[in-house]
């Protein structure tokens, strides 16, 4: 438990300091009232309404993510077997070489399907 | 110089969790102050630099040469009005500058400095913390950096910062999964993931007899894992969030980002953020594929002593500096790629080929440990690359050449000079369907 310490410290530090400027910040500047200036960054128009919680944004995003979460486990499972490489042989390598097989044949059918394309 | 003498002023995993409270106090006190100037520096030097290269001076008012520009930046950034927007969500809205800058430079924790010194007595290893599953660290950090930029976006209630705070997400989920993959091969190589060991890896290379002489093969992974070294390259940048991959904050487009309605200190978190994590990805490329705190080969060569107390530090800076002039000699030189090459890129090229390196990589490994020849895989793999670069040229000029009467036959059925008037095309695609006009596939879908 010792090893993540200095972590913790390090983190408490930054933390510290980025809590202390965002709060800083609304002290040391001005306060002048100004009605434009509190509306949304527009050109001069009214900014498109949004819903409390953001409006909607294109179905390409989401469909990104579930794409990044299943090529992030499968580099999950290649950090250990990696590690341990040298000491596994060929059963090692032959399992790993099926995997990413499998893995790649599902990333052949997202993009034959169209889920890579971006535009 | 005996190999035992080398690697006993070099730190392992087992050098760590023995410091007394003070020294880790005061490591991590040297680590945030380091981060904190080295973005004023950077700062200052990448207005210089630019500035240099585009036949300006750049700022050179403040102070010597110019270099308190950035700390004067900073200070007017603090006495400037924090402007909180109508309609944010006031809570995300201050949470989201923390988040942006906390945990980058947390990832800065397991970058190896040197090898193992004495402070007041003590023998430490110069760097903060390492970790059986050190480098997991820094991937860890990024992903959680990105919330930051999220939730700016999300709770600006703005088109732009939305807009920008999504392609950042996007973005940065795209290129960590290459990024991931170009470290397999160096942990395949070194066989662990703490960062002083992969330092310590890369230390000498294997030797080998030539006409009585012992020779050693390259030692870094960046000659070694040459492949693993260029995407990481790609990634770095588009991790960066930086030109030529800057989409988030494309102000031709965007205004700028995610950070659109932030001012004042809050701004200023989001800037430090992305100075930081330049900093923290040069480090990272620096420690895995360049051979970390350790000297470069031909000083080693004359002077032993290059690798031993406090020079190692000076390697490190002068490796991570390249590398941050490297960045910011891009920002000058390229344009900003389209939203839709940058994801194909990530996508359709990063991905595959550093799995099939990984493949290669692999399989030449294994088969070297047992002992087997690895000549005729090199040149069957040789083969098979060429094969595929030509497969894959070959496909881009078909497709292209397939497309291209399509496109000619939608320009022919929209007149240009409609009723004698030029108008502009009316079925032209739209990037993301915001504001929806129809996209290209469904006009397609109508005509048919």
């Amino acid at each position: 438990m010792n090893l993540y310490v200095p972590i913790v410290v390090l983190g408490a530090l930054a933390l510290l300091f980025a809590v202390g400027s965002v709060i800083m910040g609304s002290f040391t500047g001005p306060k002048r009232w100004n009605r434009a200036r509190l509306e949304a960054y527009e050109c001069g128009i009214e900014p498109t309404p949004q819903p409390v919680g953001g409006g909607r944004f294109p179905v390409k995003y989401y469909l990104t993510a579930m794409l990044f979460i299943v090529f992030d486990i499968e580099i999950i499972f290649l950090y250990p077997w990696a590690v341990a490489f040298d000491h596994m042989g060929l059963f090692g390598l032959v399992e790993m070489v099926l995997f990413i097989v499998t893995v790649l044949i599902a990333y052949a059918y997202v993009w034959r399907r169209g889920g890579l394309e971006w535009d | 110089m005996s190999e035992t003498h080398v690697l006993a002023e070099g730190a392992t995993l087992n050098s760590f969790g023995h410091d007394p409270w003070w020294i880790i106090g005061l490591k991590a006190l040297v680590v945030f102050v380091f981060l904190l100037l080295t973005v004023l520096i950077t700062v200052w030097a990448e207005r210089r630099i630019i500035g240099r290269m585009q036949l300006r001076p750049g700022p050179n008012r403040a102070g010597p040469f110019g270099i308190l520009q950035a700390l004067f930046d900073g200070i007017k950034g603090a006495l400037k009005e924090d402007i909180v927007p109508r309609g944010v969500d006031k809570v995300v809205f201050f949470l989201a500058p923390i988040l942006a800058a906390a945990p980058a430079m947390v990832s800065f924790s397991v970058i190896p400095w040197g090898g193992v010194v004495s402070i007041g007595g003590h023998k430490t290893p110069l760097q903060l913390a390492d970790l059986p599953v050190a480098v997991l660290l820094p991937l860890a950090m990024a992903s959680i950096g990105v919330y930051g930029f999220v939730l700016a976006g999300w709770s600006s209630m703005s088109p732009y910062a939305l807009l920008g705070g999504l392609r950042s997400s996007a973005q940065v989920i795209s290129y960590e999964i290459a990024m991931g993959l170009s470290f397999v091969a160096v942990f395949l190589f070194s066989g662990t993931l703490s960062t002083s060991e992969i330092v310590a890896a890369q230390a000498h290379g294997t030797a080998f007899k030539v006409a009585g002489m012992t020779l050693h093969t390259p030692s870094w992974y960046a000659v070694l894992l040459l492949p693993s070294f260029i995407i990481y390259i790609f990634t770095m940048m588009g991790e960066s969030g930086r030109i030529p991959f800057d989409l988030p904050e494309g102000e031709g487009e965007l205004v700028a980002g995610y950070h659109t309605e932030y001012s004042s200190l809050k701004f200023m978190m989001f800037y430090l953020a992305e100075y930081v994590n330049m900093t923290t990805l040069s480090a990272l490329c620096t420690t895995l594929f360049l051979g970390g705190y350790r000297a470069p080969w031909p000083i080693t060569w004359f002077w032993s002593g290059a690798n031993s107390g406090w020079w190692p530090v000076l390697w490190f800076l002068i490796k991570i500096w390249m590398f941050t002039f490297f960045f910011i000699w891009l920002r000058a030189a390229l344009p900003r790629v389209r939203y839709d090459q940058l994801m194909k890129l990530g996508w359709k090229v990063l991905i595959p080929v550093s799995l099939g390196w990984i493949l290669f990589v692999s399989v030449v490994r294994a088969l070297r440990n047992e002992h087997h020849d690895v000549g005729p895989i090199m040149i069957v793999a040789a083969i098979i690359v060429v094969l595929l670069l030509i497969a894959s040229f070959l496909w881009e000029r078909v497709s292209a050449s397939e497309a291209q009467p399509e496109e000619a036959e939608a320009a022919a059925e929209q007149d240009p000079m409609a009723g004698g008037f030029p108008v502009p095309p009316l079925d032209a695609p739209h990037y993301h369907g915001v504001g929806n006009g129809r996209a290209p596939n469904s006009a397609e879908a109508t005509r048919a």
